[in-house]
């Protein structure tokens, strides 16, 4: 039972950070008037709109906190002076509402900057697109500060007594990276299927590339950042997360990451070439994907076994099923609506953009 | 009739009045196989690079090279000078470890990336040029402004005095003038 709440909390969490991409990117794209991407906006917007899933795929964790989270067993929290501590915080009411606000924000967000969307589908006016670039700003703050605290609540309480103040972009970074893998493999398959042929060229592809070529490095530049101050400063509490990832088989898993999350996709899509080829885009994509999550792998299961690697055929059902949801939530979303935002402004600029 | 000018003269100066004009006639110069000829425009413009048929840079090439150099450097430098030449304990960590290693080496691949990348571009444009022939020319002066032009060099292969002039002309060029060296 353990495992499966574990296994449930990964896998909800590697979709979770898929939809999560998406509601960053959207308000960034207003906040920067960004012309390239006007074309695959929509996509994103669509794939922000499977938040309301996940909110649903919550409840086993949210229903289950005792089997997950040390703070949450009152076992172990009674006579640690550190989990009585952070008890104020760290404590199944008050943890379950943070959750349901999360997502009532994000939820609100991701309606919002969609709804107005396609609005300007119906109705071409332009100001729609002036309104949402005023809103992009306070809707990435919001997101932002969300977002961070997620991480905390989620992932890094797993382990209530260790505490980085960088985990919330640890966390983003991997988001990302895997965000656009995901726009890759969608435009690259409605491509396939006949869709959007004409609208998305190779130069968008480039562009996809260029951001997980950017955030694979920031993922490991973030990653690095956080263990070399821990492992500089030697203190107890904060080693011991990095020891038991270094024990019993789990170092391998953090060489694995090391290689294949970084290094590999790291050489492999840095060269232009490689971002204007869509099937070598979309291999690095899956790539991308099955690297985020190992990591999420890395971040949970050695607080569920410390004391070896503990695959089950479950986490791959667990990850089969959800996709399958996912992926109906996705098309759901979609409906009979048109997949590129038809009346944005910037859209003849978009579907003629070169990069020089 | 087949007799190269080079004394004297740098090449042939045509200017053109519209920016797709330009492009055409680039394209015709590209198809007719000159080398050592430009094109002069006073912003920049969406497809003339394929219309001249300007390769790849290798740019990146150099600086690949110059991030590996910095890299090493940094390694090599840091093993040097705290394990091997002066080894000095530091708080119990190991006299070269690479976690400390990394910060140093990050800064100065990227260090010597950059400047690969600014001086190599210069390099590459054969820049810093303080004078060029095409300045001589009274015409020219409009690059700036509102004309658009393409040279051709003297020294380039299948340059044969009146005949590139005449071709020029045939592009459709407003004037066709010659430039002194």
């Amino acid at each position: 039972m353990r495992h499966f709440l574990h296994a449930w909390l990964l896998n909800w969490l590697f979709f979770l950070s898929l939809s999560l991409g998406a509601l960053w990117f959207v308000p960034l794209q207003h906040l920067t008037r960004s012309t390239w991407s006007a074309v695959v906006r929509r996509l994103a917007e669509i794939v922000s709109g499977t938040l309301p899933l996940m909110a649903l795929l919550s409840l086993p964790v949210l229903l289950n906190l005792g089997d997950i989270y040390v703070w949450a067993d009152p076992a172990r929290v009674a006579g640690d002076p550190l989990l009585e501590h952070k008890a104020g915080w760290l404590n199944p009411g008050f943890f379950t509402l943070r959750i349901a606000f999360y997502f009532a924000v994000w939820i609100l967000l991701a309606t919002i900057f969609r709804r107005r969307s396609l609005r300007q589908d119906a109705t071409g006016d332009p100001a729609i697109t002036a309104g949402s670039e005023r809103l992009g700003g306070p809707a990435l703050i919001l997101y932002g500060l969300t977002q961070t605290f997620a991480a905390f609540d989620l992932l890094m309480s797993l382990d209530a007594h260790w505490f980085s103040t960088m985990f919330g972009v640890y966390w983003f970074a991997g988001i990302v990276a895997s965000f656009f893998a995901v726009m890759t493999l969608l435009t690259a398959g409605l491509q396939r299927s006949g869709r959007l042929l004409h609208a998305v060229t190779l130069e968008h592809y480039n562009d996809y590339g260029r951001a997980m070529f950017a955030f694979i490095f920031f993922w490991a530049y973030i990653a690095f950042s956080q263990y070399m101050l821990i492992w500089y400063a030697n203190i107890p509490e904060e080693t011991g997360w990095y020891l038991r990832r270094q024990q019993n088989g789990w170092s391998a898993v953090g060489y694995l990451l090391i290689f294949c999350h970084w290094l590999l996709p790291f050489a492999g899509l840095m060269s232009r070439f490689t971002k204007r080829r869509v099937r070598l885009m979309a291999f690095w994509a899956v790539w991308i994907l099955v690297m985020h999550w190992v990591d999420l792998f890395w971040l949970i299961m050695p607080e569920l076994s410390p004391g070896g690697i503990p695959l089950q055929l479950m986490d791959a059902a667990l990850l089969v099923g959800m996709g399958g949801l996912y992926a109906a939530m996705l098309a759901w979303v979609a409906g009979p609506r048109l997949l590129v935002a038809r009346r944005d402004p910037r859209l003849r600029a978009s579907l003629n953009f070169e990069n020089y | 009739m087949a007799t190269r000018e080079t004394h004297g003269l740098y090449g042939y100066l045509a200017e053109f009045r519209e920016p797709w004009d330009l492009i055409d006639a680039a394209a015709k110069v590209r198809d007719a196989g000159y080398t050592r000829w430009d094109c002069h425009t006073p912003f920049p413009l969406h497809g003339l690079d394929r219309a001249m048929g300007i390769r790849g840079t290798r740019l990146p090439w150099l600086v690949l090279c110059g991030g590996l150099a910095g890299l090493t450097l940094a390694l090599v430098m840091q093993w040097w000078m705290n394990a091997h030449d002066y080894p000095f304990l530091i708080s119990g960590k190991p006299l070269f470890g690479l976690p400390a290693a990394v910060p140093v080496t990050f800064e100065l691949t990227v260090l010597l990336s950059a400047l690969t990348t600014f001086f190599g571009m210069w390099g590459l444009n054969l820049l810093p040029q303080h004078h060029h022939p095409l300045f001589g020319s009274e015409r020219f002066r409009r690059a700036t402004s509102d004309r658009f032009f393409i040279s051709i060099e003297a020294r380039d292969p299948l340059f044969q005095g009146e005949r590139t002039r005449e071709f020029l002309a045939g592009l459709g060029a407003d004037a066709v003038e010659p430039v002194e060296d």
